[in-house]
């Protein structure tokens, strides 16, 4: 190497400004502002962050280190942020130069897993190619294993995966998410996935009234507000979904709100007579929430299956 | 003899990060890329054997590079080379080919030479790995 093309390496870093030019604070910036609670998640997330930063400007001072391993696991209830989370998160390690590209392919058992002798193995690294450059988010990540049936397929997509999460660390990042208890004892029987897995965050459930601040964004990110008996209402409505059956706590915020703005056409639809304005367009009424089932006691099974579609 | 075909061919071997850049060049540009291999690399030789399907919907050409290593662990002692086929109208043709892979000999090409009537010469090439046959060239 002559002493043109040498590659001068800095004397300092700053951290403070690759923290803001990177791009790195305003994601952090986001994620705050967009989720609602979730502070353990936060406090992990910006750890992860500062040991990146840090990480980079060592390799910036030639203190050569490895790749830092950073696949993670996400366990929580239904519905407590880890997809939304994943997607920031993607996004993060772009910013950070992590992954080249930054996408998120969100992926099951059934788009890894095959239906006979050598299927899987194409369809794996079919999902795997597709994430490379980016993150791969795989649901449900237990269901891979299956132990009562020695002859399932699941194996053979976790030995690929194990292997490509080991050799391509540079080409992808690969998340895991799932209920914490079946994620206990999946990584009780797969000890491969456990030790290549640095970071293991916790979802918790959302409180009664970090549900009713998200239902509140919810509705202001699609131009809707709830008036004072509409937001009694959907306090109340949160109390008693949580006690019922198949609560998935954002989720069944989201699809609650999904069927008041149904109400509530219907409602203006049947009543008004003569013009409408904004307001009356975008209110969220007290009737338009009581109206749901779950101040009769609770959903029928067929209700209880639409809301988890 | 160093088998001189595609592009880049009188290059020293491209790393796995060389054949990364280029992959990513072709995706850039909206083009597949794919790998294939042989083992009878006569220059007229034009189909040789898909590694797969092409990848027409992989962002990252870390997935190149993924499958270059893969069909090197079973065509290791074979020519494999990465191609990018362009789908557009009017174009529906190969756009770039180079060579990632090849035997560690290369006993290259000699000269047939056919008598023809009235002392006609005809003359061609034949790649002496490609009188073993099939598999047991380059063993
Ligand atoms: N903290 C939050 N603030 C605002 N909206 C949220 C928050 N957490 C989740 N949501 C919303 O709730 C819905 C469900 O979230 P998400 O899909 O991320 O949950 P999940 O944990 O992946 O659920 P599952 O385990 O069922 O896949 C999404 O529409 C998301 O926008
Ligand atoms: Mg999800």
């Amino acid at each position: 190497m002559n002493a043109e093309t040498q590659v001068v390496t800095p004397k300092t870093v700053d951290l403070a400004a690759s923290f803001e030019e990177s791009g790195v604070a305003e994601v952090l910036r986001e994620l705050d502002e967009a989720l609602v609670g979730l502070a353990p998640v936060k406090q992990r997330i910006r750890e992860t962050a500062a040991l990146l930063l840090v990480d980079r400007a060592r390799r910036q001072l030639g203190l050569a280190t490895e790749t830092p391993t950073l696949h993670m696991s996400f366990t929580g209830n239904p519905g407590t942020g880890k997809t939304t989370v994943a997607l920031r998160i993607a996004d993060l390690l772009h910013r950070l130069g992590y992954v080249r590209k930054g996408h998120l392919v969100t992926v099951t058992r059934d788009d890894l897993v095959g239906q006979y002798i050598g299927h899987t193995a194409p369809k794996t690294k079919e999902v795997l190619k597709k994430a490379m450059g980016g993150v791969l988010f795989i649901d449900e990540a237990y269901y891979l294993y299956r132990p009562e049936n020695e002859r399932d397929y699941g194996q053979e997509a976790i030995e690929i995966l194990l292997q490509v999460m080991e050799n391509n660390r540079d080409d992808l990042v690969v998340v895991l998410a799932g209920y914490a208890d079946r994620m206990d004892r999946f990584f009780a029987s797969n000890p491969g996935f456990r030790s290549r897995i640095a970071h293991h965050i916790e979802f918790p459930d959302y409180s009664d009234g970090e549900l009713g601040r998200i239902s509140e964004t919810m509705l202001a990110e699609q131009n809707y507000v709830f008036d004072e008996g509409g937001k009694r209402a959907m306090t109340e409505y949160i109390g008693k979904r949580r006690a019922q059956p198949h609560f998935a706590n954002a989720r069944s915020i989201r699809n609650a709100l999904d069927r008041a703005r149904l109400r509530q056409a219907n409602r203006l639809f049947e009543t008004s007579s003569g013009p409408l304005d904004a307001t009356a367009l975008s209110t969220i009424t007290e009737a338009d929430i009581r109206a749901s089932r779950v101040f009769l006691g609770g959903l029928d099974v067929d209700r209880a299956q639409d809301e988890r579609a | 003899m160093r088998l001189r075909q595609g592009q880049f061919s009188f290059l020293p071997d491209l790393t796995d990060d060389d054949i990364r850049v280029q992959a990513q060049y072709a995706i850039d540009n909206g083009w597949a890329v794919s790998v294939e291999y042989t083992d009878d690399p006569h220059p007229r030789n034009s189909y040789w054997e898909m590694w797969g399907h092409p990848m027409f919907d992989n962002r990252d050409a870390a997935a190149a590079v993924y499958e270059v290593n893969e069909c090197r662990k079973q065509h290791g002692s074979k020519y494999i080379r990465v191609l990018a086929f362009d789908a557009t109208h009017g174009w529906e043709s190969i756009r770039m080919s180079f060579i990632v892979n090849r035997p560690a000999e290369e006993p290259g090409f000699r000269v047939v030479r056919q008598e023809g009537e009235g002392r006609q010469i005809r003359y061609t090439i034949e790649s002496y790995a490609v009188r073993e046959p099939e598999g047991a060239r380059y063993a």
